[in-house]
């Protein structure tokens, strides 16, 4: 920096942006490695991944996903010898560890339930939650704010405070260990931060929109699906990501409710380490499996997320 | 194209009356402005007659017909906002069918007249672009297009102009009024100025505290206003007013204010001895030595071809728009002469203007 160089009050120094970068970078570090890490141990083999000191580089190998989708039994090496040649990478590697394929594991069906789960719940929050948020936002409901203050104070405590009442509760109305009562409760869970985030989004969007829509002969509704909803796709976008997240991720009344049927992922995964030793690349598979749906959302919803709010076309 | 007949329009909001008693007919294809500060009510009335607003009472009847309680989309009007209100996700284009979509027209026929309004707008080259990078008359014509493309039976628009700097709005003022000239659809024009007001409107309507205070033509409004407040509110600078206490008797022609005898047009009614005012526009007081209303001169702005001349007098602070050739020094002291034929008198207490020869032949004032 010369010293000719004025002082600008908006554009920052490059000390500063220096000190911003290193901040990023070990911000970005810190919250990267164990996601590296675990991906790392997916592809290692078992005794690799146990390996003291531990391995950086490594030959990778996809045993651990064999293992994630499949269960196996021990048998020994004479009954393996007496075998068919192996048709896959999986029957191989299975061989060589003294077991034979048994059939498929329940990570599949797990996952999927996790999916209809999530995804499930996240829709009926974010859907239910627009609509309330733009009663609460466009029209006079009598205790508007003692009813939000009470749509509020249902997240005041941790949702795991009402597990025992719930349990019962399901346990008496048949929705334990079903994908029903577990949207059902999930969407309870979500819906009242729905309507609180998406109210604000929805404030933020002028009333004159909606008003030159029913002007131009249209009916509430439709200036509504029409006019409002496109305007508020950053808040639903944003909205949406928070709520999957949580249902993603949520593991104790998973752990709680579910078993059998309607068992999510995070309650199955650590159920893997025990199935014949401590088998970490399939515990990491399982991870990194579990890891891309959220993230392809959020990089779908990117855009939605980056965009403004509004687009100018109104001027303040 | 209709009349718009508005009767005994009230609107209250808990507490608080926004429009009082509105009455007043707007005729088929006249320009009408309702002017006021803002808080007066003319958002509030123009809003009620979209169907935005529903009235505490009255009626509104449009083309003859009953709308009051109807909602928006069914009273066949265009609203043009202040914000304009495009909407975000769509193009000009877009923005300027949406309304035709409404009523199902076919798509051919929707690019069709989409077409012929961006033509009537000059503005058929950014049919394609975004709403969101256009300039602020570009915004303010594909609003007026979505507005007219549909052919509504009025227009009805909020201060539309004053988001635009000065000198688009002096553009947009003069296209407004010749684009009514061509179409020649009813319409209700809301605004706080009164430039705006003058330039373009067949019919002024002036709001205070949610009563119509005066309406007529910007003639009428202008020169024989009805009350104080009109007088006041209209021209720059406001109408003078001197203040002085006495009765009145019909048929006088001439005042006594403060020992000047000042003629003014024949009084119509008796009025007992109380607190009035009598209101010159500063164009019609003239410099004149002779004259035995005086003050001191406090200064002068110049503005060209006149120049406005502040004096005190004994009734307070007079402003004059004389010749700017008339030489004034300030500090000195001049005479003042009114033009008899056009002061108005007002009660002070009521602010109501006096009935006096000024008035007649004045269908609305």
């Amino acid at each position: 920096m010369s010293l000719t160089t004025a002082h600008s009050v908006v554009v920052p120094s490059t000390t500063s942006k220096r000190i911003a970068a290193v901040l990023i970078v070990a911000y970005a570090l810190i919250s990267i490695v164990p996601l590296l890490w675990i991906f790392a141990t997916s592809f290692k083999t078992p005794p690799d991944s146990i390996a003291y000191p531990p391995k950086i580089l490594f030959q990778p190998s996809t045993e651990g996903y064999c293992n994630l989708f499949t269960t196996r039994t021990r048998q020994t090496a004479e009954y393996i010898a007496s075998l068919p040649p192996a048709t896959s990478f999986c029957d191989e590697v299975t061989r060589k560890r003294n077991m034979v394929i048994a059939g498929p594991s329940n990570f599949l069906p797990r996952f999927v339930n996790s999916l209809i789960i999530a995804f499930g719940s996240t829709f009926c929050a974010v859907f239910l939650g627009t609509l309330a948020a733009y009663g609460f936002s466009r029209f006079k409901v009598p205790l508007a704010d003692d009813l939000l203050f009470f749509i509020l104070s249902t997240r005041m405590m941790p949702p795991i405070a009402v597990a025992i009442p719930i349990y019962l509760m399901y346990r008496e109305l048949g929705l334990s260990d079903s994908a029903l009562g577990m949207i059902l409760l999930y969407t309870a869970v979500n819906v009242s931060l729905a309507v609180w985030l998406l109210k604000g989004f929805i404030d933020e969007i002028p009333r004159e929109y909606e008003e030159a829509a029913m002007i131009d002969g249209y009916t509430r509704l439709q200036a509504f699906w029409k006019v409002v909803l496109p305007q508020a796709t950053t808040g639903i976008a944003a909205t949406a990501i928070f709520c999957l997240i949580f249902a993603w991720n949520e593991y104790a009344f998973a752990a709680l409710l579910t078993s059998g049927t309607a068992q999510t992922a995070p309650p199955f995964i650590p159920t893997i380490i025990g199935e014949g030793g401590q088998d970490w690349p399939a515990v990491a598979a399982g991870t990194t499996i579990f890891l891309v749906p959220i993230l392809v959302f959020t990089i779908l919803l990117r855009k939605q997320l980056l965009r403004g709010i509004t687009f100018g076309a109104v001027r303040k | 194209m209709a009349e718009i007949r508005v009767e005994n329009l009230r609107k209250e909001f808990s507490g608080f009356t926004a429009v009082q008693n509105s009455s007043f007919t707007v005729d088929d294809g006249d320009f009408f402005v309702m002017l006021g500060p803002s808080g007066c009510g003319k958002t509030t009335t123009l809003r009620m007659i979209a169907g935005l607003e529903l009235p505490t009472s009255g009626r509104i009847l449009l083309g003859g017909e009953d709308v009051t309680m109807k909602r928006a989309r069914e009273r066949d009007i265009a609203f043009v906002f202040q914000l304009f209100a495009l909407y975000p996700h769509m193009n000009v284009r877009k923005n300027i069918g949406f309304p035709l979509l409404a009523q199902g027209v076919p798509r051919a026929e929707i690019r069709k007249q989409v077409e012929d309004v961006a033509r009537l707008l000059r503005i058929d080259h950014i049919l394609d672009r975004p709403v969101s990078g256009l300039a602020g008359g570009d915004r303010q014509r594909v609003a007026l297009g979505r507005a007219i493309v549909r052919r509504p039976l009025c227009f009805l628009m909020d201060e539309p102009l004053g988001t635009l700097d000065a000198e688009f709005r002096d553009l947009m003022v003069h296209e407004l009024r010749e684009l009514h000239n061509r179409i020649g659809a009813t319409t209700v024009y809301v605004t706080h100025d009164q430039l705006e007001a003058m330039s373009m409107a067949d019919k002024i309507a002036v709001m205070n505290h949610g009563i119509i205070e005066q309406f007529g033509s910007p003639r009428e409004i202008y020169d024989r206003p009805r009350s104080m407040y009109v007088a006041d509110f209209m021209g720059s600078p406001p109408m003078n007013f001197l203040r002085f206490h006495s009765g009145l008797v019909r048929g006088a022609r001439l005042v006594s204010v403060h020992g000047a005898e000042i003629a003014v047009p024949e009084i119509r009614e008796d009025i007992a001895p109380s607190a009035l005012a009598l209101g010159a526009r500063p164009e019609h007081i003239r410099l004149d030595d002779a004259s035995g209303l005086r003050g001191e001169v406090l200064g002068a702005e110049y503005l060209g071809t006149t120049q406005i001349v502040v004096v005190r007098t004994g009734d307070g602070l007079v402003r004059a728009r004389v010749p700017a050739s008339d030489l004034v020094r300030t500090g000195e002291t001049v005479g003042l002469t009114l033009s008899g034929a056009h002061l108005s008198l007002f009660d002070t207490a009521s602010g109501r203007a006096i009935d006096t020869a000024l008035y007649e032949g004045a269908p609305h004032g």
